[in-house]
């Protein structure tokens, strides 16, 4: 295989079949789409599996043991089902490669420990908000919910002002 | 048969899903300097992309709910806890602009074979574990300031829904035409052959790659 990875494609026509898959989403759930859902669903399974007693004690994870079949739950399918997706789009296209990404001032270390620090602030900051760009940004937003704007403006303004400090991370 | 169907079904979610994934993996989502590109204002994908997305699901929902099709309170709404969504936004926006993902982007990542996505995955199980287990001092914060159930846009503001979409669309069509004047000053966005190189030929927007070394994607 010779040929570069194909482009991405325009941001309006991204944007027009996000739109047009979110709607069908919509038409078909009643509800948007997700993926911190999932997270909080995988955090719980795993915490049940390494402590029951204390999961099942705990006020914010408990319900979800309790309920039983933790990750059963169309979440889990929608979050495999872009797994799948985001796969075959990669792989098609010419995208598709195994590395660290990242910017050319930064260990890889520095990069993967940047990584889990964000991933820890993303994930906690999910479950304040009560969801995340996905369910409170893209969905809440198409449903003019004022909880969707506010996450937004947060998001943003946050991005922004950490983005200036985080600079030697990516250039 | 009414519509919505309220289907919470295995099919539905896997359709939802890979339809979701297969976008923004096209769009370039699944790589973090591409998305973080937004905040260093070289790379407008991210607004341009769910601006977008949300006004074309927002004005689908409008006409389906005008021409009878949907009712008016058919689909989920989110509720506004003011300080807790405020709080939490800011902390997501903070953690992409550190780690290089949101939840969903970082799924997309992770199937475009990035290693850091997966330790951002990771990352975010640590991060909800330390909020569930500290979970009860900060009951009072996360229920604070409560908006009225479901509370939209037209309802705060007072305004027809049909003008709120105008003020959106026209906001949306100048966000556009700014971002990509930006973009161009600062010589992005990145492009696929940009970021879809393996290992250390990352940077390669500070150092433009060669065709011939871009060739040996996988």
């Amino acid at each position: 295989m010779t040929a570069g990875p194909r482009p991405f494609w325009p941001p309006l026509a991204a944007g027009l079949a996000l739109g047009l898959a979110l709607l069908l989403t919509f038409v078909i759930t009643g509800h948007g789409l997700g993926a911190s859902g999932f997270v909080t669903r995988l955090a719980a399974q795993i915490s049940a599996w390494l402590a029951p007693e204390a999961t099942l004690a705990n006020a914010y994870f408990g319900p979800f043991v309790k309920a039983g079949a933790v990750l059963a739950s169309w979440i889990t399918w929608e979050v495999i089902g872009v797994l799948i997706g985001a796969y075959l789009g990669a792989r098609s296209a010419g995208r598709s490669s195994v590395q660290i990404e990242k910017g050319p001032n930064v260990s890889r270390g520095q990069r993967l420990a940047y990584a889990f620090a964000g991933g820890a602030l993303v994930g906690f900051g999910a479950r304040l908000a009560r969801g995340c760009t996905s369910g409170l940004g893209l969905s809440g937003g198409a449903t003019l919910a004022v909880a969707g704007f506010v996450f937004l403006a947060g998001f943003f303004i946050a991005g922004f002002l950490v983005s200036m400090l985080a600079r030697r991370v990516w250039q | 048969m009414s519509i919505p169907f309220y289907d919470g079904g295995v099919a539905s979610g896997l359709l939802a899903g890979v339809l979701f994934g297969y976008v923004l993996e096209a769009a370039g989502f699944g790589s973090a300097r591409k998305l973080t590109g937004q905040f260093s204002l070289k790379d407008f994908a991210v607004f341009k992309v769910m601006f977008t997305a949300v006004l074309v699901a927002a004005v689908g929902l409008y006409l389906l709910r005008v021409g009878g099709v949907i009712a008016g309170n058919a689909v989920f709404v989110p509720t506004l806890f003011f300080w807790a969504i405020a709080a939490g936004g800011m902390l997501i926006g903070a953690g992409f602009a550190l780690g290089g993902y949101c939840p969903g982007t970082s799924i997309v990542g992770l199937a475009s074979g990035r290693i850091d996505a997966l330790v951002f995955v990771a990352g975010m199980v640590g991060g909800t574990a330390v909020f569930a287990y500290g979970f009860e001092p900060m009951t009072g914060f996360y229920f604070a300031a409560k908006g009225p159930d479901a509370q939209r846009l037209p309802d705060l503001l007072g305004l027809p829904e049909w003008q709120i979409l105008a003020g959106l669309i026209v906001i949306a069509i100048l966000g556009f035409r700014l971002g990509s004047r930006l973009e161009r000053a600062r010589g992005g966005p990145f492009t696929a052959e940009d970021v879809c190189v393996p290992g250390d030929a990352a940077g390669a927007k500070n150092n433009p790659t060669p065709s011939t070394q871009a060739g040996y994607v996988s």
